[in-house]
Parts: structure tokens; C-alpha cells; sequence
């Protein structure tokens, strides 16, 4: 048993790019649940017209990266106000359902055999961001110590996506503590108050959703140039609730909420996952009780463990106020 | 260019979890001298709907990608054989019924003959490829309107089945419960386990699935009174409740993956039957005793609703629970009543489910949210809105197949799902009030 390599592992996982990208991804969210009330389960869907944004206007189309992104962030707010229109005028959990569902059939389309020649099918598509890495200014090599490190493409994407973080932080500050925040917040605690003030209710929850979905998408980009490679399994509904777990665990409602959240929730994830591989591996579990390929698995139950948890016992999560959890019927 | 596809998705893995998956068939063409025939077609088709086609290489070899585990039957085109060659026996240029797990790539094997294929058949009916004059087109059209809508109306039974109990909980208690596509999956694995699987009893199918409603029926009450009733008596707030359903839903779900395995299996009785056919429908005998028995039970469950006590409870206490309480109902009472019924009637669900496709840890995760559609359109909280909604939901997905792609069919259920909300939130049974 080497603690070493397993805080390695797990401290690679909390400052890579993947941390980082959920935390994008988780500050969207903020911005609906956190923020607006609205519960938003198809942030992975927004996720994926981001990446496949990119990625199709790249590899399919051949255009430029630029131009994918701008893409990218096009259908995310058309697909914000599909989404919006229909359902934000009625109860939370419509909003739920609706959304989950529309990511679903997002994913059953992208993946389809009709649209395969232009979204790749099961198999996605792959290298449609060499010009990004073209850009780095990081000579090959790696950088880090022992199994904290990152080779140079890694490194380049952190600091790409870490900077997106910190201006997506910056920009949610300021959005949150201007006039509009306190209209959004307000929207949350008493809908009806909101509205007998004449504020547009439905309106701002749109805008919400809109803005949200585009730090979504933003995410998706981010993930699909890092990984280079999108495949429409990879956005499945799972990733959304891995959201919901780490926007909670960080503290909803709070500007550094998703980013702490993400950071802790991928330490925590991979920790338990390279301890387990390493007690199957030296013997310490036996073999027996569980495969190496069901560590995979388990990981995921102690997500719905720890988000059930964190719902009964700490709904604001570490930074959050309880007061602005008590999410009450709508 | 694929393998570094293949490979970056093999690397992706921990991403998308174990739904990465993709299945297919594959074979190779050859002549009974063994040399490989080129440019002949293959097609792949699900309920009678065509899913992907391939027409062999130089050496003979195809594949086709599927959209999903399950039972496909693979044709021959017979017209596209060289004239020499025709299927070694009458018929032999379709192959029903061809199994395929999820994530796996089968090969199947065409027999060809030199000679005449068997005595009183030949390559007749094969190969029209809709080329035939008009009026052949629409009856052929009719008679796959009429298999889809039988196999939309099975499948509409089941989601209703599992989704009955989905509607009463939320009714009597708010909970919008998302852990209830694992009650599903659950029914099919322990039935697995009781019949199919080698550690288990192996009894027989229908005593395995009356042992295991009893079990869900357990399940679902130790639900309520371990977590969802304590919660509730917390105050927990409803949508805390629906996210911690989100938790258990993931728990369950990947505990069944573990214990389970990732490979759909199928059970050990009536998995290979001959099929019935009564003018252009045909039906495996396991297809119909499952559509009518979830019919039935869906009667017994309107007809329990209707006339008994305990049923006029759960109705009572569904309208206004606050009436129905200080009314003398014992409303935890009536709640655990529910839970038992949703926890049976879903383990049941389950079980025909997995009877007629195949038993998989995530069966049920991926039924659940055409359950969610089909309440949503039956109107949230009826328990007779649901039974319609459900119907609604499987034969749009059956039948969408006639014209569009099967792999969208649970698609155009939830595209339902989403007009209805526009234009009708309630549903279609829900009563006019304010849910917005």
C-alpha cells in the first residue's frame, strides 16, 4: 500500500483540468440552483452542444476554433430558451424532469446512426484542437514532482481552464451584487414578491437559465478540447448529478461554492478510487469481494451515498448559509 | 482513424461511466467452396423496422453498428446474392431473434447453396425492397403499423405497470422519487437470481416473480419506514427529498452493477419461443401473457382504487391530505399502503421487462424517465391518467419506428413529453388548477 501514489493520484485529480472543467460547469449550475431556484437537471446537456459545438464545426466542417466556439454558444443559448419557454412558468420540479429529458434525447440524437456523418456516431469525434495546442507556449516535457505531475498539453489546458474558472468567479460576483443579482436572489426566496413588485418573474429565471447554460457549454468546450475527443455516451445524466453533488458539497449559493466544491469532490473521488485499486491489488481486499473493473463502480454508490448525505445533514455544504437552502415548496 | 476512435474511448471510460457501449454484428460471406462473395446487402431490423444495413467487402466480411442491446433479425438480400447462389434452407436468408449484448459484437453466419435451397421454397418473398406496385405498399404498411402498435401497446403496459406506483407516491406524499427505476432493475435481478443465476435456487419463472413482488412489496415499505418517513417527520424540504432520491438512485443502481455485472443476461424459462401469428401480427406467447397480464393487473389496481377501503384512502388522501386526516384516515398508514403497492407493482414491471428484452443493471434507469413522461402526460397524481399516458408513451416509441430511426424511439416519447407540458401542463386527466 503506497500513500504517496494514492495522494498523488488525488491531488492530480483536485488542481487537473477535469476539476476544473466541473467547477465551469458547477458555476452554471450555481447561477440556476444556487442562485435562481431553478433545478436545472440537463446541465449536461448544455455541456454536450458545447463540446459538439466545437467539435463538429471543427472536425466536420472544418472551421476555425474560434468560430466553433462561437457555435458552441449559440445552440447553448437556444437550447436555454427551448428549454425556458415551456417550462419555467411552472412548478420546480417540471423544470426537472424537463430538462433531464431534454439532455436525453440531446444525446440519443448526437449519437443516432443518421446523424452519424456529421457527429461520428457512437464513436464521436476526435483531434479538432491542435491549433489550441499549436498555441502553448509550454515546451514538451513534464512538469510536477513524482506522480503530481502534469505533462506540457495537460498543463496548458489547467491553465487555460483554471483562468476561465477565475474570470467565470469574477464575472458572477459582479453579476451577483449588481441590481439584477438581487432581482435573481429575490426570484428564489419569494417568487411572489418579486412579481408584486412588477419584476418580470419569467424573464429573469430565462436569463438565468440562459447564462447558466452558457458556463455550462463553456464546459463542454473545455472538455472536448482537452480530451480532444467527443463521444456522446460520455454525456450521460450521471454527469449532472456529479455536479449537483459538488455544487452542494462547495455550498450552493456562494461564488467559490462549485470551485471548492470540485476541488474536494475530485480529491475525494479519486482518493477512495486509487485506495480501493491498490487494497485489490496488494490483497488487502481480497480479489474475491470485488474486481479491480467494479472499483469503477463503487465510486459511484458512495457519490449517491455522499449526496444523500450531504442533503440530510449539511444542505448548504461548506460554505453555504442554511437559510438560503431551505428549499421550501414552490 | 477508428482504432484511435476506439482507443480514446476505451481511455474516456471513466467519464462515461459503464453506458459506453456499443454493439454490433458481424460475419462473413462466403460460398459453400469457402470464397468469399463481395457487394451482397445485409440488413439489421428491430420490431420489424430497419436499423442498419452493410453490403460485403471484397473478402466477404460486414458489420453493422446497432442502436441497442436486444433481439434483432438479420436478412439476407436476396436479390443483391449473385445468381448462382441462394440460403442453404427455405428461409434461411433471416435469421429471428438474434440476441445481442450490450457492448458485444456477434457473428452471424448465412449458409449459402449452390443448389436449390429446400424442397417447395425459394427466394420468393425476399428482396422487394418497396418496389412493389402501390397497393402492396399500403397493406404492407398497415400490417407493420399493426405489429408496432401490439409491440407499443406491451411495451406501454409495462412503463404503466411500473409507473402506477410512481404517480401514487408522489400523490399521497409529494416525493417525486427518483430512485424508482431502481425498484424496477431490482424486481429483474432478484428474479434473475432466484431463476436464471447459478448461485441462486434456479426455481421456476413465475414462482421466482411471485417471491420477488413480494420482495419489492417489502423493499418499498422498508423504504418508506427507514428513510422517507423520518426524513418527511425533518421537515425536509420536497425538493431536498427529490435530490436525496437522486443519491439512492445512483447507490442502488451501481450496488445492482456490482453484485450484477454489466452484461445483460436473459432468464432461463420461455426466452426461446415460436412466435403466434394471427393475420399480419405476430407474438412470442411470453410477449402476450405479459401484455395481458399487465393489463390485468392494471384493472385490479383501478378496480382496488375504485371499490375496497383501502383504495378509497389512497384516493382520499391523495386529493387533500390534510382533509383526509382530520377525516379519521390514518395517512402514514394509507402511505405505507402505497409504498408496498408501488414497491410490488414495479418489481413486477421489472420482471416482464426483463422478460422481454433482457435483464441489465440499468434497465431500469433508462425505463424511468419514460415513466416520468408517461406521468407527466397522464397528469401527476392520477392513478388512471398514468395507465393512458404510459400506452401513449409506448406506442409512440413503437410506432415512430415505421418512418424514423429506432434509435430515436424513446426520444419522440419525451419530444411528447415536452409539447404536452406547453401546451397542457396538467397532462391530459390532470385537473385544471394552478401549477405554475
Amino acid at each position: 500500500m503506497d500513500f504517496l501514489t494514492i495522494l498523488g493520484d488525488a491531488s492530480r485529480a483536485a488542481i487537473g483540468p477535469e476539476a476544473a472543467i466541473y467547477a465551469l460547469a458547477a458555476i452554471g449550475l450555481n447561477m440556476h440552483f444556487g442562485y435562481t431556484g431553478l433545478l436545472n437537471f440537463g446541465q449536461v446537456g448544455f455541456m454536450l452542444v458545447g463540446a459538439y459545438g466545437v467539435a463538429v464545426a471543427v472536425a466536420t466542417f472544418s472551421a476555425p476554433l474560434w468560430a466553433g466556439m462561437l457555435i458552441g454558444t449559440a445552440l447553448a443559448i437556444v437550447l436555454a430558451l427551448l428549454l425556458g419557454i415551456p417550462t419555467l412558468r411552472l412548478r420546480a420540479d417540471y423544470l426537472a424532469i424537463t430538462t433531464i429529458a431534454a439532455g436525453e434525447i440531446l444525446r440519443y440524437v448526437y449519437r443516432s446512426n443518421f446523424a452519424s456523418p456529421v457527429t461520428g456516431g457512437v464513436y464521436g469525434l476526435t483531434r479538432f484542437a491542435d491549433p489550441l495546442y499549436a498555441l502553448s507556449p509550454i515546451p514538451p516535457g513534464q512538469y510536477g514532482l513524482g506522480r503530481l505531475s502534469f505533462s506540457d498539453r495537460s498543463l496548458w489546458i489547467m491553465v487555460i481552464s483554471w483562468s476561465v474558472v477565475a474570470l467565470a468567479c469574477a464575472l458572477m460576483f459582479l453579476i451577483i451584487h449588481s441590481p439584477w443579482g438581487r432581482v435573481i436572489r429575490s426570484v428564489r426566496e419569494d417568487e411572489d414578491a418579486a412579481r408584486s413588485l412588477g419584476k418580470n418573474v419569467f424573464g429573469y429565471r430565462l436569463q438565468s437559465l440562459v447564462l447558466g447554460g452558457v458556463l455550462g457549454a463553456a464546459g463542454g468546450m473545455l472538455l472536448a478540447v482537452y480530451t480532444q475527443a467527443v463521444q456522446p455516451d460520455a454525456y450521460n445524466p450521471v454527469v449532472t448529478f456529479y455536479l449537483y453533488t459538488l455544487l452542494i458539497l462547495g455550498g450552493a449559493g456562494r461564488i467559490l461554492g462549485p470551485v471548492i466544491g470540485s476541488v474536494i469532490f475530485w480529491f475525494i473521488l479519486v482518493f477512495t478510487d486509487s485506495f480501493l485499486r491498490q487494497a485489490v491489488g496488494t490483497g488487502l481486499i481480497p480479489a474475491g469481494l470485488i474486481s479491480a473493473t467494479e472499483v469503477g463502480a463503487l465510486r459511484f454508490a458512495l457519490v449517491g451515498i455522499g449526496l444523500m448525505l450531504l442533503m440530510i445533514y449539511r444542505p448548504q455544504g461548506i460554505l453555504g448559509d442554511r437559510r438560503e437552502m431551505m428549499l421550501g415548496d414552490r | 482513424m477508428l482504432a484511435l476512435a476506439l482507443m480514446l474511448g476505451v481511455l474516456l471510460a471513466p467519464w462515461s461511466a459503464a453506458d459506453a457501449q456499443s454493439q454490433s454484428v458481424h460475419g462473413t460471406l462466403r460460398a459453400p467452396d469457402g470464397t468469399p462473395v463481395a457487394d451482397v446487402t445485409i440488413i439489421a431490423a428491430r420490431n420489424g423496422a430497419e436499423v442498419g444495413k452493410d453490403t460485403t467487402a471484397k473478402d466477404g466480411t460486414w458489420e453493422i453498428s446497432l442502436p441497442g442491446p436486444g433481439r434483432y433479425t438479420i436478412t439476407v438480400d436476396v436479390a443483391t446474392l449473385p445468381d448462382a447462389l441462394s440460403p442453404a434452407r427455405e428461409g434461411g436468408q433471416t435469421l429471428k431473434d438474434v440476441p445481442v449484448p450490450a457492448g458485444e459484437s456477434r457473428a452471424v453466419i448465412f449458409q449459402l447453396t449452390t443448389g436449390t435451397p429446400a424442397p417447395g421454397g425459394g427466394p420468393a418473398d425476399a428482396g422487394e425492397g418497396g418496389g412493389g406496385p402501390p397497393q402492396d405498399r399500403v397493406v404492407r404498411w398497415l400490417d407493420q403499423f399493426a405489429q408496432l402498435l401490439v409491440e407499443g401497446i406491451k411495451f406501454g403496459s409495462i412503463i404503466a405497470i411500473c409507473a402506477v406506483g410512481l404517480s401514487l407516491i408522489f400523490a399521497t406524499t409529494g416525493l417525486i422519487n427518483f430512485a424508482h427505476g431502481e425498484m424496477v432493475t431490482l424486481g429483474a435481478t432478484v428474479a434473475f437470481l432466484l431463476n436464471a443465476s447459478v448461485v441462486g435456487p434456479q426455481l421456476q419463472l413465475i414462482p421466482a416473480t411471485l417471491a420477488t413482488v413480494a420482495f419489492g412489496a417489502i423493499f418499498g415499505a422498508l423504504l418508506e419506514l427507514g428513510l422517507w418517513k423520518p426524513l418527511r417527520r425533518r421537515g425536509i424540504g420536497r425538493i431536498q427529498l427529490f435530490i436525496i432520491s437522486i443519491g439512492l438512485s445512483l447507490l442502488i443502481r451501481h450496488i445492482i452493477l456490482v453484485l450484477f455485472g454489466t452484461r445483460p443476461q436473459p432468464y432461463a424459462d420461455y426466452t426461446i419461443q415460436q412466435e403466434w401469428r394471427w393475420g399480419p401480427v405476430s407474438i412470442a406467447p411470453r410477449d402476450l401473457v405479459i401484455t395481458v397480464a399487465s393489463l390485468l393487473v392494471l384493472a385490479g389496481v383501478g378496480l382496488m382504487l375504485q371499490r375496497t377501503r383501502a383504495g378509497k384512502a389512497i384516493r382520499a388522501v391523495s386529493d387533500n391530505r390534510d382533509l383526509a386526516e382530520s377525516s379519521g384516515i390514518d395517512v402514514s398508514r394509507v402511505v405505507l399502503n402505497v409504498w408496498l403497492l408501488a414497491g410490488g407493482l414495479a418489481t413486477l414491471g421489472g420482471v416482464f421487462f426483463g422478460l422481454a428484452q433482457l435483464v441489465s443493471w440499468d434497465m431500469g434507469f433508462k425505463l424511468l424517465l419514460l415513466m416520468f413522461a408517461a406521468v407527466i402526460l397522464g397528469g401527476l397524481g392520477t392513478a388512471y391518467g398514468v395507465i393512458v399516458g404510459s400506452l401513449v408513451v409506448g406506442i409512440v416509441a413503437q410506432v415512430s419506428t415505421i418512418w424514423l430511426p429506432v434509435e430515436l424511439q424513446n426520444a419522440w416519447a419525451l419530444v411528447v413529453l415536452i409539447l404536452v407540458l406547453l401546451v397542457r401542463p396538467q397532462g391530459i386527466f390532470g385537473r385544471t388548477e394552478r401549477v405554475g
